[in-house]
C-alpha cells in the first residue's frame, strides 16, 4: 500500500482506485530495484497506467527512485513519446517518416484538422480523438499510414478520412 | 502437431504486413484448415519481413513454390478450399510482377528478389523469429560455439578484420578496429551496446532483423563480448517497435534457457548476459553518447568527445557500440570467413548493404545487395522503374544527415567512399527515389522541419541553426525569398557543420547543401519565377475547379476550411473565390471527379 505520509503529501487516496495503481507502479519500480536508472522505463509504465504523466505521478516516482524532481521532469518533457496533458480516448497518429511524407501524408494532416478542427497535438472538445504524429510507425511499406487508437490504416487518402474515423466516432 | 506436414505456409508477421491485416489472415487460415481437418497436414510458420511489405500480407507455400500477396481474410476459406484441398494454386491472390503483371512462378522471375544477396536477412521471412529451434536449424549459434570453443579472442578481433565489415550505423568505422580498441581498453568491466535506435525516419532494415531474425544479434553481441572482454550487453531499443521488443524479449529468454546466455556459455568459462532499454522518441538518442545518458536514464544529451565511449562509456567504463545491423553480418563471417566476407563488395566497402526503398518506384520494400551495386540497377532492376514511368529526378540517401544523388549519377556505384565524395551518405540505408513530381526544396524543407523538432537543444549552433535554416526554406517555399538568402542560406549551413556539438548538428545541413549542389535551379525558379516547378509548394500553386468536369456534389464546398467555395449563380457548378483560399488543398483532395486543378 502506499506509504500513508508520501499519500498524505501528494493527496493520493490511500484507498481508492488510485491506490491501487500507485501500488502497482511501486511494484513495478521494485523490479527494478528503485535504480535511478530504470527512470526511463518507470515513465513509460507509468504513463500507460494513469494515461499520461500526471504531476502527483512524477513527485510520486522522484521519491521513490530517489532522483531530484527536475530530473524527472526533465525526462518527462525531454522525450516525444511522453506527455504531460491527458489524451482524447483515441489518439489519432499520423506518421510523418520520409516515405509517407512523400506519399502525401501532410495532406492527410490539412484532412483531419480541418475534419476534427483542431490543430496537431490538440484534442478534440468531446475528448474524443487526439491529433498527434510520428516518424515512421513501422508501416512505410503501406504508405502514408495513419494509426487510430491500436488500428493502423494503411494508403490513406485524404478524401476518405471522414469515413475512416466514422467508426470510432459511434463508440 | 503431426511429425510430417505435406505444406508449410511461411505467413508474414513483419510489422507491414501486420498492419495490413496479417493476424486476421493466420487466425482465419487456422479457422478454415481446422474446419477441413487440414491443420494437421498443413503448417502455417509465422515469419519475419522478407522485404515486399507494400504487398501485404504475403505467404509463401512450400514446397510448391507459390506466392501469395496482399489476402485478404474474405480469400482465405477459396484459397484453401482451392489450393490446399483441390491443389490448384488460388490464382486471384498469387503475387505478380509490378512491371510485367506476370504471375511470379518462382524468386527467379521476381527481380525484386533475384538481384539481391542475402547475409544480414538470409533468415527474415523464412525463419518463425519465436522459435528458437529454427534458427539453430539454420546453422544459428554455430559461430558462438566455434568462437568459444575454437578460436582466441585476437583470433576472432583478426578474423573480423579481414572481413573488411564497417559499420552500418552512420560513420563506417571499421568494426574491427572498434572491437579492438575495446578489447585493449584496461578493466575488467566492460560493456557493449547494440544500437536499436534506428533514428531514420524512412530507414526500417533495423526493425525488420529485429523482429524477423532476433537471435542473430543475440549471437553477434555474444561473439562480441567473448573477443572484447565484456560480459553484459545492452541493446537500446526504440520505443515504437513494439514487435521488436517483444521478440527480442522472448528471444532472450530462450537463449537463457538453452544456455547460450547467462554463466559459463558452452563450459568455457564465459558469461554474458543482454538486457534490453527502451527509448522514448528522440532521434539523438542514436547518437552514441546520447544513448549512453539515456540508457542511464538521462536526458538524450551528447557529450563532448574525447573521452570516447571506449575510454569512458556507460557508468565510466569502457563501451563499445555497434548497429543492429553490424551485428547481423558477424555470424555470417564467423561461420564463412573473413575472406568470405571481403570477396563481396568493393575495395573499401566490403559485404553487403540492406536498403528501405521508398518513394516512387514500383517496388518498395528492403532490400540487400552487394556493395557497389549502382543506383541505376537498384531503381530499374530490383525496383522496377518509377510509377507511371514517370523521369527519375534523384534519390536521397542518408535520411536527415544524408543528400541527394542526381539523374547524372545513376551509374556511381553504392558505397561509402563515392557517396560521400558525392555530398550524400551511405548511412542508415534509407533510399528514397524521387520523380518530376518531388519538389528538391520542399524534401530539403523536411529533413530540416525532421531536425528541427530532434534537435536536443544543448548546443546553440544546432539549436537555432536548424529554425533559422527551416525558416528561410519555408520563405522559400512560399515564394517570399530574396536571391541574396541563398548566400545566408548556405553561410548557416556550413556554420553549423562546423560549430555543432554532435552529429545531428553537423551533418543536420547535408540535405540542404546537397539539393542546392545538384538543384540549385529549383531554389531559383521558386525566388525568382515565384514558382514550384513540381507543383508541390503549396503557396505557389493556384486551385481552380474545371467547369467541365464539375458535377455540382459541393463536397468541397463542405470541405474548405475557409468557406471560399461557392456554387455559380444559375448553375450547378462550384467555384473557388481566389483572395480568401488558403491554398490547403483539401478541395483538390475531396472531389471525386478530378475537376480540382492546381497548377
Ligand atoms: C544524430 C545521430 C543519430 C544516429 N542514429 C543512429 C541510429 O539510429 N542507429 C544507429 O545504429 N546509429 C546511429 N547513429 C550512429 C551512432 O552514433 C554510431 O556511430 C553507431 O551506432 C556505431 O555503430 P556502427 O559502428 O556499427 O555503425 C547516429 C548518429 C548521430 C550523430
Ligand atoms: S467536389 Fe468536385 S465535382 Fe463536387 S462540386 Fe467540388 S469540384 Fe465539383
Ligand atoms: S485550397 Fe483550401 S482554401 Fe483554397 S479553396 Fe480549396 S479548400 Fe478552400
Ligand atoms: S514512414 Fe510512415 S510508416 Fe514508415
Ligand atoms: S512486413 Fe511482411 S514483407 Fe515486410
Amino acid at each position: 500500500m502506499v506509504q500513508s505520509d508520501l499519500a498524505r503529501e501528494l493527496d493520493i487516496d490511500r484507498f481508492g482506485v488510485e491506490a491501487v495503481l500507485f501500488k502497482a507502479l511501486d511494484d513495478f519500480m521494485a523490479e527494478q530495484q528503485y535504480s535511478p536508472d530504470s527512470l526511463i522505463e518507470v515513465l513509460h509504465r507509468g504513463q500507460e497506467m494513469f494515461g499520461y504523466l500526471r504531476e502527483d505521478v512524477l513527485k510520486y516516482v522522484a521519491r521513490k527512485l530517489s532522483v531530484p524532481l527536475a530530473r524527472v521532469y526533465g525526462v518527462a518533457t525531454f522525450y516525444h513519446l511522453f506527455h504531460l496533458k491527458p489524451h482524447g480516448k483515441y489518439e489519432i497518429l499520423v506518421c510523418m517518416g520520409t516515405a509517407c511524407y512523400v506519399r502525401g501524408a501532410e495532406r492527410i494532416i490539412s484532412a483531419l484538422e480541418s475534419q476534427l478542427g483542431v490543430k496537431m497535438g490538440e484534442t478534440t472538445n468531446d475528448g474524443l480523438f487526439t491529433l498527434i504524429c510520428a516518424r515512421c510507425i513501422g508501416a512505410c511499406g503501406i504508405a502514408p499510414a495513419v494509426k487510430v487508437g491500436t488500428d493502423v490504416h494503411g494508403k490513406v487518402e485524404a478524401k476518405k478520412v471522414r469515413r475512416m474515423l466514422r467508426k470510432y466516432e459511434g463508440k | 502437431m503431426a511429425e510430417f506436414q505435406r505444406l508449410h505456409c511461411f505467413l508474414c508477421t513483419g510489422s507491414g504486413c501486420v498492419a495490413a491485416g496479417a493476424f486476421d489472415v493466420r487466425d482465419k487460415l487456422r479457422e478454415e484448415l481446422e474446419k477441413h481437418g487440414l491443420s494437421e497436414e498443413i503448417d502455417i510458420i509465422d515469419t519475419g519481413c522478407a522485404g515486399l511489405c507494400e504487398r501485404g500480407p504475403r505467404m509463401n507455400v512450400w514446397p510448391d513454390e507459390i506466392y501469395y500477396a496482399q489476402l485478404q481474410t474474405k480469400d482465405i476459406p477459396k484459397l484453401v478450399e482451392e489450393h490446399f484441398l483441390k491443389g490448384r494454386p488460388y490464382e486471384p491472390c498469387r503475387m505478380t510482377d509490378t512491371v510485367s503483371g506476370d504471375i511470379i512462378a518462382s524468386e527467379m522471375d521476381f527481380q525484386f528478389l533475384s538481384k539481391q544477396r542475402r547475409i544480414v536477412l538470409e533468415n527474415c521471412g523464412v525463419v518463425n523469429p519465436e522459435h528458437i529451434e529454427e534458427y539453430i536449424a539454420r546453422d544459428g549459434y554455430l559461430a558462438l560455439g566455434k568462437v568459444l570453443c575454437e578460436l582466441q579472442p585476437a583470433d576472432v578481433l583478426a578474423e573480423i578484420k579481414k572481413s573488411g565489415l564497417r559499420g552500418r550505423g552512420g560513420a563506417g568505422f571499421p568494426t574491427g578496429l572498434k572491437w579492438q580498441l575495446l578489447h585493449d581498453a584496461p578493466g575488467d568491466t566492460k560493456y557493449i551496446v547494440c544500437n536499436a535506435d534506428e533514428g531514420d525516419p524512412g530507414a526500417f532494415m533495423d526493425r525488420s532483423v529485429l523482429e524477423g531474425d532476433p537471435h542473430r544479434v543475440i549471437e553477434a553481441m555474444a561473439i562480441k563480448g567473448y573477443a572484447t572482454g565484456a560480459s553484459k550487453g545492452f541493446i537500446y531499443c526504440r520505443a515504437e517497435y513494439a514487435l521488436a521488443i517483444l521478440r527480442l524479449n522472448i528471444a532472450l529468454k530462450q537463449a537463457r534457457s538453452y544456455g547460450l546466455l547467462g554463466k559459463n556459455l558452452f563450459e568455457r568459462g564465459f558469461d554474458f548476459d543482454i538486457e534490453i532499454r527502451v527509448g522514448a522518441g528522440a532521434f539523438v538518442c542514436g547518437e552514441e553518447t546520447a544513448l549512453m545518458q539515456s540508457i542511464e536514464g538521462h536526458r538524450g544529451h551528447p557529450m563532448p568527445r574525447p573521452p570516447f565511449p571506449t575510454q569512458k562509456g556507460l557508468w565510466g567504463k569502457p563501451t563499445s557500440i555497434n548497429n543492429v545491423e553490424t551485428y547481423a553480418n558477424i555470424p555470417w563471417i564467423i561461420r564463412q570467413g573473413g575472406e568470405a566476407y571481403a570477396a563481396i563488395g568493393t575495395e573499401k566497402s566490403k559485404g553487403t548493404k540492406v536498403f528501405a526503398l521508398a518513394g516512387n518506384v514500383r517496388n518498395t520494400g528492403l532490400i540487400e545487395v552487394p556493395m557497389g551495386i549502382t543506383l541505376r540497377e537498384i531503381v530499374f532492376g530490383i525496383g522496377g522503374g518509377i510509377v507511371e514511368d514517370r523521369a527519375f529526378k534523384a534519390a536521397q540517401a542518408g535520411g536527415p544527415s544524408g543528400g541527394c544523388i542526381p539523374a547524372e549519377h545513376l551509374d556511381t556505384p553504392l558505397d561509402y567512399e563515392s557517396l560521400t565524395g558525392l555530398g550524400a551518405i551511405l548511412g542508415s540505408g534509407g533510399l528514397i527515389i524521387m520523380d518530376e513530381t518531388s519538389c528538391m526544396v520542399d524534401v530539403a524543407r523536411f529533413f530540416m522541419e525532421f531536425c528541427v523538432d530532434e534537435s536536443c537543444g544543448k548546443c546553440v549552433p544546432c539549436r537555432a541553426g536548424t529554425r533559422q535554416i527551416w525558416q528561410l526554406l519555408t520563405t522559400i517555399c512560399n515564394g517570399e525569398a530574396v536571391m541574396e538568402d541563398l548566400d545566408r542560406l548556405e553561410k548557416l549551413c556550413l556554420m553549423m557543420r562546423d560549430m555543432s556539438l554532435c552529429g545531428l548538428g553537423m551533418t543536420a545541413a547535408n540535405p540542404v547543401l546537397s539539393t542546392l549542389r545538384h538543384f540549385r535551379h529549383e531554389y531559383e525558379a521558386h525566388i525568382k519565377d515565384k514558382r514550384c516547378p513540381a507543383g508541390v509548394c503549396r503557396k505557389l500553386v493556384t486551385f481552380s475547379i474545371a467547369k467541365e468536369k464539375c458535377t455540382g456534389c459541393g463536397v468541397c464546398s463542405r470541405n474548405c476550411p475557409v468557406d471560399t467555395i461557392f456554387k455559380m449563380d444559375g448553375e450547378r457548378k462550384y467555384h473557388i473565390v481566389q483572395d480568401a483560399c488558403i491554398k490547403c488543398g483539401s478541395c483538390f483532395d475531396v472531389c471525386n471527379f478530378d475537376a480540382v486543378n492546381k497548377e
